[in-house]
């Protein structure tokens, strides 16, 4: 019998939720519809702000996707035992958001008929075109080492020779995947919020903080529904890597403030002012970001204390900081910092329509679909031993 | 000679990297490293360019017929919304185009002035570095054009020109071109377009339609890589400036303050 079977038997609470995702993903999948016949025009975006939440929201979940190596890493590399049950359900993470960011591309696309051309004439010279092959060998190689954890578990045997060396294969592969997204940005001219040679290792940065703060959450919801427990071990390790990547993470966004207004070039000030000041009158970002960066550092006083990371529900708390403040930030403010002030000057709002928060929610909801059918065929395996 | 199956992955992995280093380092760090060799290579072939004498684009107050001239034979569609704007050649003023180009004390002597902008066919346009798909390149006479049939809508190359010279069909532009040219292709929504440097027009020997609308002559057209043209002869004898040069893209239009 195929593992794939096991998503097809379960409770009624079960397919109740499977049945509100592929609500909400018909409910976007409509609204592209509606996109692909009337064009781009039906989001916020425009001449001067001309990529937004989509390009925005592929770069965050490469990140989730890349952030599966802080379980992989210390699992393959440090045998660390307790990471066990936890690695694969890592693993099966990064693959539902690989998926999500590749279709984030995809309804970002203006001609998406023509997305073979990216194959059919190829070029080295465009770092999409490594982009590409890096996250369509990440995928396939997440694929293949979920799918052999998952027969080992079924089937009672021991995993083939080479299988480890894939895995040691997928720890630089899963850092590239991050670097080579970060180089779509910071190796642009004009844009000089991305012109940094840090933003490859910020965005490595916020990855291992949200990834296995969104794993923890999965792990505690997991817990609650299924009564299936990846162990308080591997938490507890998680939540110190996420306590780390946090910290971290908020030194190099100062390290980059203090560059831009210590030398006082006005170029490298005028994105940050926009973003946490306001500027030509346009202040709507200001709030996010501040909520951003004040949710980032209230988490990471949380995880800091010991006795508070080890507390479940303060533990929730922070991941759930973790996550949002991220989301915030690279999600959506480094996009838009990128292009307001725009090359000439003009400020120009940003803000998402109601048709671009369907597409977006869609594609959340087939993520949410892909990851529920992996993690139900994973539990259901590890039921029967 | 017989070839394991190993040994021609391998050899067809080393031939792939081989090409990309090849594109992606070999032009530029030639071009770094022995300053003037590969325009010296190139000398035979054309590198068209423009200086625009602002003094002369101002003469006549509002003037726009340039802008007109281009517009209506290139079926550039015309959006009341900014944000949907798609535009080939367009005025802006002088601070927002030339933000360093003055100390604070003569501000004032240019504030509000329009300055004439378009593509400035860089001689290293970071746009088509980018484009994934080849859709966009800089031709061997220096044009940097696109390919509408090829365009995937990834908007790469619109991040990437630190001029924001590029626009992009958020909508179907046909219902928005006011009579249409059947000479010049319209386009489709979804693709990317901007100033071509009239290619079609440097194909029939004839200048761009900017140059030969404006009546004051206040755009020369020319080949930058003759000693002797016009537009050489105009840029040794007067101080001109370029957008961003710092940037390093070699922009081909030339402003005379």
């Amino acid at each position: 019998m195929s593992v794939l079977e096991k998503t097809l038997v379960g409770s009624r609470r079960y397919w109740l939720w499977i049945a509100c995702l592929l609500l909400v993903a018909l409910a976007g999948f409509l609204y592209y519809l509606r996109q692909l016949s009337q064009g781009l025009v039906i989001t916020g975006l425009s001449r001067d702000v001309s990529w937004g939440l989509y390009v925005a929201q592929f770069t965050f979940f490469v990140g989730i996707a890349a952030s599966a190596v802080t379980v992989v890493l210390p699992y393959y590399l440090h045998d660390c035992k307790q990471f066990a049950r936890v690695t694969l359900l890592g693993e099966l993470l990064a693959i539902s958001a690989v998926t999500m960011s590749m279709l984030f591309i995809v309804v970002d696309l203006g001609q998406p008929a023509r997305i073979l051309n990216v194959l059919l004439h190829p070029q080295p010279q465009s770092v999409m075109f490594w982009d590409m092959i890096a996250l369509g060998g990440y995928l396939l190689i997440n694929l293949v080492l979920a799918r052999s954890a998952l027969n080992v578990a079924h089937e009672h045997i021991s995993p083939p020779a080479w299988i480890r060396t894939l895995s040691i294969v997928s720890i630089p592969w899963a850092i590239s995947i991050h670097t080579v997204t970060a180089f779509l940005y910071s190796g642009l001219p004009g844009r000089t919020y991305w012109l940094t040679a840090i933003l490859a290792p910020r965005f490595l940065a916020s990855a291992f903080s949200s990834g296995p703060a969104l794993l923890i959450l999965l792990c505690f919801v997991a817990r609650k529904l299924t009564h299936f427990d990846v162990g308080r071990e591997a938490i507890h390790k998680l939540a110190v890597i996420v306590a780390y990547a946090t910290a971290i993470n908020i030194f190099f966004l100062l390290t980059e403030v203090f560059t831009a207004f210590y030398s006082e070039i006005p170029d490298h000030e005028v994105a940050f002012a926009y973003l946490f000041v306001g500027m030509g009158g346009d202040h709507h970002l200001v709030p996010w970001m501040w909520l951003s960066f004040l949710l980032t550092l209230f988490a990471l006083s949380l995880l800091l204390v010991p006795k508070w990371r080890t507390d479940s529900r303060l533990l929730i708390v922070a991941c759930l900081s973790v996550f949002v403040s991220i989301w915030l930030e690279k999600g959506l403010g480094l996009i838009v910092g990128g292009f307001v002030p725009s090359p000439l000057g003009a400020i120009t709002r940003y803000s998402p329509t109601l048709a671009e928060w369907g597409i977006v929610c869609g594609i959340w909801a087939i993520g949410a679909l892909v990851t529920t059918a992996l993690y139900k065929i994973t539990f259901s395996v590890w039921e029967e031993n | 000679m017989k070839m394991t199956r190993k040994g021609f992955l391998q050899l067809s992995g080393l031939s792939l990297i081989a090409i990309a280093a090849k594109k992606m380092g070999a032009r530029k760090m030639l071009r770094g490293a022995a300053g003037g060799s590969a325009s010296e290579k190139r000398e035979k072939t054309a590198r068209w360019g423009m200086v625009i004498d602002l003094q002369k684009c101002r003469q006549k107050e509002g003037c726009n017929r340039c802008i007109k001239a281009c517009h209506s034979a290139h079926n550039v569609p015309q959006f009341a919304d900014r944000a949907d704007e798609v535009k080939w050649v367009w005025k802006q003023p002088f601070e927002e185009v030339f933000p360093f180009g003055q100390t604070q004390y003569t501000r004032e002597l240019n504030a509000g002035l329009p300055v004439l902008l378009m593509c400035n066919h860089c001689d290293d346009p970071p746009c088509t570095d980018v484009c994934p798909v080849n859709a966009t390149w800089r031709t061997d006479d220096g044009v940097v054009t696109i390919d509408f049939h090829r365009c995937i809508g990834c908007r790469y190359c619109m991040a990437a020109c630190p001029y924001g010279s590029r626009s992009f069909n958020w909508q179907d532009p046909r219902a928005a071109i006011p009579t249409v040219n059947s000479d010049f292709p319209t386009r489709s929504k979804g693709v990317v377009e901007k100033c071509n440097f009239c290619e079609e027009r440097l194909a029939r020997k004839l200048a761009p339609l900017c140059v030969e609308a404006c009546e004051e002559k206040a755009l020369v057209f020319g080949d930058l890589e003759q000693p002797d043209s016009e537009i050489r002869k105009l840029l040794r004898s007067r101080f001109a400036v370029q957008r961003k040069p710092e940037l390093g893209t070699g922009p081909s239009v030339y402003y005379l303050i």
